[in-house]
């Protein structure tokens, strides 16, 4: 079973390829150049540099979202025109969910966050517990004193990656103090190799599906949408 | 042997081959559109996905909401225009797609989309020219027509007049210097009250009202300028509007709607005429949706049989965004040897005359 997957859903850009055994070959870049541009050649050099055709992949992972519209949707795209073209299955993986399996056995709770704008981050908590990896809270995009404010109820320790960091260490610090530590830069973005193996995962669980019905999930409605609500149906607060 | 060498390769053995599949994909606004086109003129399939009861309630086209809807879409409609081409996927030779300009967003779901089958399939990739598509519309409609002519492009992203001298030769003569044709129409449908999209509602209305009724202003912009300015037109309908509801007085709708498209035709067409005299050209071709207007139609059929021009112009479906014309603008190009690398990028705007 060999695996190709693709994470755009920041602003690193990341192809790998994976079978049972090994992560076979991985690329991550994280430089100003667009996702369009640069997608293709990365996935075309990753099948290259191991001596694979694309006709040899088995499954498409993609990181799902949420994440930069743009970027969740030239990974979904290409995805979907890899496994069209292939007739090939495609596993979404949540973004949040891989950037935190980048801390395997890692003590405490692991808590990524994504830059989401509008003062909010994307996030979710995460903890490992006797060789297992669980969710202690769902996808959010929630304004980061939120986050803070019950953070400050749990006990644990809790170790902070993804493209939310830089921009709120200082606050975090403050309100966390000692609790608070920070992922090493090796670990702290995006790969497609977690990416991949969450996918094998659920591969094994008989998860995957069909390229033709997969769509990113952006945990946020369209601008346009939000305001159309607010003016229609002032009573619902989302 | 990486894949733009034997994309390259391919296309070798294209451009002598017969019955050449070119699969095409067009998502540069609200329609998703997929075609298989054999040798440049035959649309096997023509399949278009439109969004527009989805942007209605917004009253245009959100590009968000368009990129989300392009990619849902994207990979039942490339299966349906398959089918209906009864071929299948390995009998495709070359793929097309609308690269700009067009909503950046929804753009990239095809170029994405378009590059990665045609790197898992091996064949050759061709960016086009959205106007270039809408232009060799007319090849799909008329088998034989062949350049040169004298074009007019004119939908709710474009107003052009180019002049076509050969495939892939294109020379802009005009265009607008602020508010495409489709556009204003769009625009002043609003004002209306008549809903989205413009174009056929506007055109609707006014089939009950008296084109001469208001005296819009007819914008020609300096001597020998072959431009076109529409919005001084809008503001001018929407002024009539303000003035008439000021004074209380009942707006005639349909004599609002007749006299704007009125002028807006009489623009067109003038210029268009005065271009093709310009370029000595023998045949007048029309192309993009507000080509689908009937009144445009009959004013151009009159002129151009009074001044002694030929006439095309495409079906009402092959006026609208559609991956068919994308198809056969790609089989030109690759014709002539032209191919895009994997770092194919959308573009918002580009130039026809230079990519
Ligand atoms: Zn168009």
């Amino acid at each position: 079973m060999k695996i190709l997957a693709i994470d755009t859903s920041s602003m690193v850009a990341s192809a790998a390829v994976m079978d049972e055994e090994k992560l076979v070959a991985e690329y991550i870049i994280n430089h100003k150049k667009t996702h369009s541009e640069q997608l293709m050649p990365i996935i075309e050099e990753v099948l290259e540099s191991c001596g694979l055709n694309i006709r040899e992949i088995d499954a498409i992972a993609v990181a799902s979202g949420p994440g930069s519209f743009t970027g969740l949707r030239i990974g979904a795209a290409t995805a979907k025109g890899l496994a069209h073209a292939c007739d090939i299955k495609i596993i979404g993986v949540p973004t949040l969910d891989g950037l935190a399996f980048n801390l395997p056995y890692c003590q405490g709770i692991i808590c990524p966050i994504m830059d989401a704008r509008r003062n909010q981050v994307y996030t979710a908590l995460y903890k490992w517990d006797r060789g297992n990896f669980y969710k202690l809270k769902p996808h959010c995009a929630i304004a980061l004193s939120e986050l803070l404010e019950d953070l400050k109820k749990r006990e644990e320790r809790i170790v902070f990656l993804g493209d939310g960091v830089p921009v709120h260490r200082d606050t975090i610090k403050k309100v966390l103090g000692d609790r608070a530590g920070f992922a090493p830069l090796n670990a702290d973005r995006q790969r497609a190799s977690s990416i991949a193996e969450l996918a094998l995962e659920a591969l094994k669980r008989g998860e995957g599906q069909s390229g033709d019905v997969f769509v990113p999930f952006y945990l946020r409605k369209s601008q346009a949408e939000r305001e159309y609500d607010k003016k229609h149906k002032p009573e619902d607060t989302e | 042997m990486g894949y733009i060498q034997r994309a390259a390769e391919k296309l070798e053995r294209l451009k002598s081959g017969q019955n050449i599949n070119i699969l095409a994909i067009e998502t540069s606004c609200d329609e998703t559109s997929c075609a298989v086109v054999r040798n440049g003129r035959e649309a096997l399939s023509n399949v278009i996905s439109t969004q527009i009861e989805v942007h209605k309630k917004y009253g245009g086209v959100v590009p968000e909401i368009a990129s989300r809807k392009h990619i849902e879409l994207i990979d039942y409609v490339v299966d349906e225009s398959i089918k209906e081409a009864k071929v299948q996927l390995k009998s495709i030779d070359a793929i097309a797609v609308t690269m700009g300009p067009g909503l950046v967003g929804a753009l990239l779901v095809g170029v994405s989309h378009a590059k990665a089958m045609a790197f898992a399939l091996e064949v050759p990739l061709v960016g086009v020219h959205h106007i270039e598509g809408h232009i060799c519309a007319n090849y799909v409609q008329h088998k034989c027509m062949e350049p040169p002519f004298v074009c007019l492009v004119a939908s709710g992203g474009h107003s052009h007049l180019v002049h076509v001298m050969d495939y892939g030769g294109y020379r802009i003569l005009g265009k607008t210097r602020d508010d495409a044709a489709g556009e204003a129409f769009d625009k002043v449908a609003r004002a209306l009250g008549l809903g989205y999209p413009g174009g056929p509602l506007v055109e609707k209305e006014a089939q009950k009202g008296d084109p001469e009724a208001v005296d819009f202003p007819r914008t020609y912009l300096e001597p020998g300028s072959l431009d076109f300015s529409f919005s001084g037109l809008k503001t001018a309908v929407l002024n009539y509007l303000n003035v008439c509801r000021q004074r209380g007085e009942q707006v005639n709708t349909a004599d609002v709607a007749a006299s704007f498209q009125n002028a807006v035709v009489e623009v067109l067409v003038n210029k268009t005429m005065t271009a093709a005299t310009k370029c000595g050209a023998e045949v007048v071709a029309l192309a993009g949706g507000v080509a689908s207007n009937d009144r445009l139609r009959k004013e151009f059929e009159s002129r151009c049989a009074d001044e002694g021009f030929l006439l095309k112009y495409p079906s009402k479906l092959l006026c609208t965004d559609n991956a068919a014309m994308i198809g056969t603008a790609g089989y030109y190009r690759l014709r002539r040897g032209l191919l895009s690398p994997m770092t194919l990028n959308a573009a918002a705007s580009m130039e026809i005359d230079s990519y």
